[in-house]
């Protein structure tokens, strides 16, 4: 499991582990239980070329289909089959094995337009304080 | 939501959020979707047992000679075949065959009746009952705000309610019992909204954290869970249960909504009667037809439903089933006639999802097939 205090954040509530031009994208534990019971993962096409905030993976729950958001820009290299296999994985581990895509970062620097898990934590505060649905 | 009115909260309102329960407004009711799980509470309700907050639910009281009359001038079905103690779906025609509701009436006894309505359509339906009510000896009454409602649904549904109301135990499935629980006049039918075994208590809103509390502290060593809202929903569509004001409404027919066995057109005259014989004469446009992907996928209401690559309907009420493994849905299609296997299609994402007409009930509890 990722340490969540090293990876950076998306107000979509991606998360991004970014190792030099390596990156894996996966969604919080915190839009885990928003989304509830993960039933279903699309994930993007490896080997298409993303933008950043570019809806590229769609999560869906008993509830709602959720999109997700490339948090930087590149090529999508991986996708996590067992999460495709097996969604419920995304409840289970929000931070490890329920990740659900990894990209090769073309312009990496874009990663300080996000939040860090502090501004994160800060960001889902107020957000429970605008009591929004 | 569009709703502009203060939301209401039902007598467990507190207990729903000291168990942990998420909030929604559901028709102007704020009402749990889940406690812990969705998914949790499905496998609790089809395995052990499920407990509901239904309270959201009406109660309406028809007494008096003119009861019966009234009932079957109003009704669907014929409810002259339920005497004291037993109860009966319907749905509440309007002239032009369309639904005002759908209804569980029980017989209290001789002259008695109790008919429990949806939420969002508890004042239209009582509205309707009183512009009908002229010229028959009955007396109505909305008792709605005095009633709270639990619904006690799975296999070990009856051995859980039968520690709080030994009666329960020999009440048979669409039994309606009158007893005084807690000192307090209450009601119990053999009912639900799940497709499993279980039972609706009906008691008045001072004792309902107390039923509520005794059936969770009774039930728990069977595996009795609480329920929101989304394990209900995903419950009774797979059960092929309609949800009015979803699946029905008041341009939606009985037929239409292939629930034909509800209608009794020998019963006599009833307010609909004319429209719905024209339909069976003449047959229906659109039915509600169940559809199952094929391929993983998760089906919502609203999708459009592709046959030979034309567009036959929309989904109305869509989810994934647990039970299936499967996306699911109903949708009128403008095919009534299709047979359960042809192919189409869904379209999600803007992509269409390979899937098939199905039968309904999508899922026929191993549990009821026992006759229990």
């Amino acid at each position: 499991m990722l340490d969540p205090k090293k990876l950076k954040y998306m107000k979509s509530h991606e998360w991004l582990d970014l190792q030099g031009d390596a990156g894996t994208v996966g969604i919080s534990d915190h839009a885990q239980k928003e989304i509830t019971d993960v039933v279903f993962v699309e994930p993007p096409k490896v080997g298409r070329k993303v933008k950043q905030g570019e809806a590229c993976c769609v999560v869906e729950s008993v509830k709602a289909a959720f999109d997700i958001y490339a948090p930087v820009s590149g090529e999508i290299t991986a996708v996590n089959a067992e999460v495709v296999k097996d969604p419920s994985l995304v409840n289970a581990e929000a931070f490890g094995k329920g990740w659900l895509f990894k990209l090769k970062a073309s312009a990496p620097d874009e990663a300080a337009k996000l939040m860090t898990e502090t501004a994160y934590g800060e960001f889902l505060k107020s957000e429970a304080a605008h009591g929004s649905h | 939501m569009s709703t502009t009115a203060v939301a209401r909260r039902t007598a467990l309102y507190e207990s729903h959020k000291n168990l942990g329960g998420k909030i929604v407004d559901f028709h102007g009711w704020e009402l749990p979707v889940q406690y812990e799980s969705i998914m949790k509470e499905h496998e609790a309700t089809r395995h052990r047992c499920g407990l509901f907050d239904v309270s959201h639910m009406g109660q309406v009281f028809a007494t008096g000679p003119g009861a019966l009359a009234f009932l079957q001038r109003l009704n669907a079905n014929d409810i002259s075949r339920i005497g004291p103690g037993k109860a009966i779906y319907s749905h509440l025609p309007n002239e032009k065959g369309g639904v005002v509701d759908d209804v569980i009436v029980s017989c209290l006894g001789k002259d008695r009746y109790l008919i429990v309505v949806n939420a969002a359509t508890a004042d239209k339906d009582f509205a309707w009952f009183q512009k009908h009510a002229k010229g028959f000896e009955v007396k109505l009454e909305n008792r709605s705000d005095h009633f709270g409602m639990i619904a006690v649904q799975g296999p070990k549904a009856a051995e859980i309610a039968s520690m709080i109301a030994p009666a329960m135990a020999a009440l048979p499935r669409f039994g309606a019992l009158e007893l005084e629980l807690y000192g307090q006049p209450s009601f119990i039918t053999r009912t639900g909204y799940t497709g499993e075994d279980g039972c609706e208590f009906i008691v008045p809103n001072e004792i309902v954290v107390r039923v509520w509390e005794d059936l969770l502290a009774q039930g728990r060593s069977l595996g009795a869970v609480p329920c929101g809202l989304g394990a209900r929903d995903v419950l009774r569509l797979e059960a092929g249960y309609l949800l009015y004001g979803q699946d029905l409404d008041d341009s939606l027919s009985t037929y239409e909504a292939n629930y034909g066995w509800v209608v009794k057109l020998d019963k006599g005259d009833f307010i609909g009667k004319p429209a719905l014989v024209k339909q069976k004469t003449e047959g229906i446009k659109r039915k509600l037809t169940g559809i199952k992907l094929l391929e993983r996928g998760v089906p919502r209401a609203g999708a459009p439903v592709i046959i030979d690559g034309k567009e036959a309907g929309k989904l109305c009420s869509a989810t994934f089933s647990p039970s299936l493994q499967a996306g699911i849905g109903t949708g009128y299609l403008d095919r009534p006639d299709l047979a359960p296997g042809t192919k189409c299609g869904v379209t999600l994402h803007g992509r269409e999802i390979p899937a098939e007409i199905v039968k309904t009930p999508f899922y026929i509890s191993p549990n009821l097939k026992k006759g229990a």
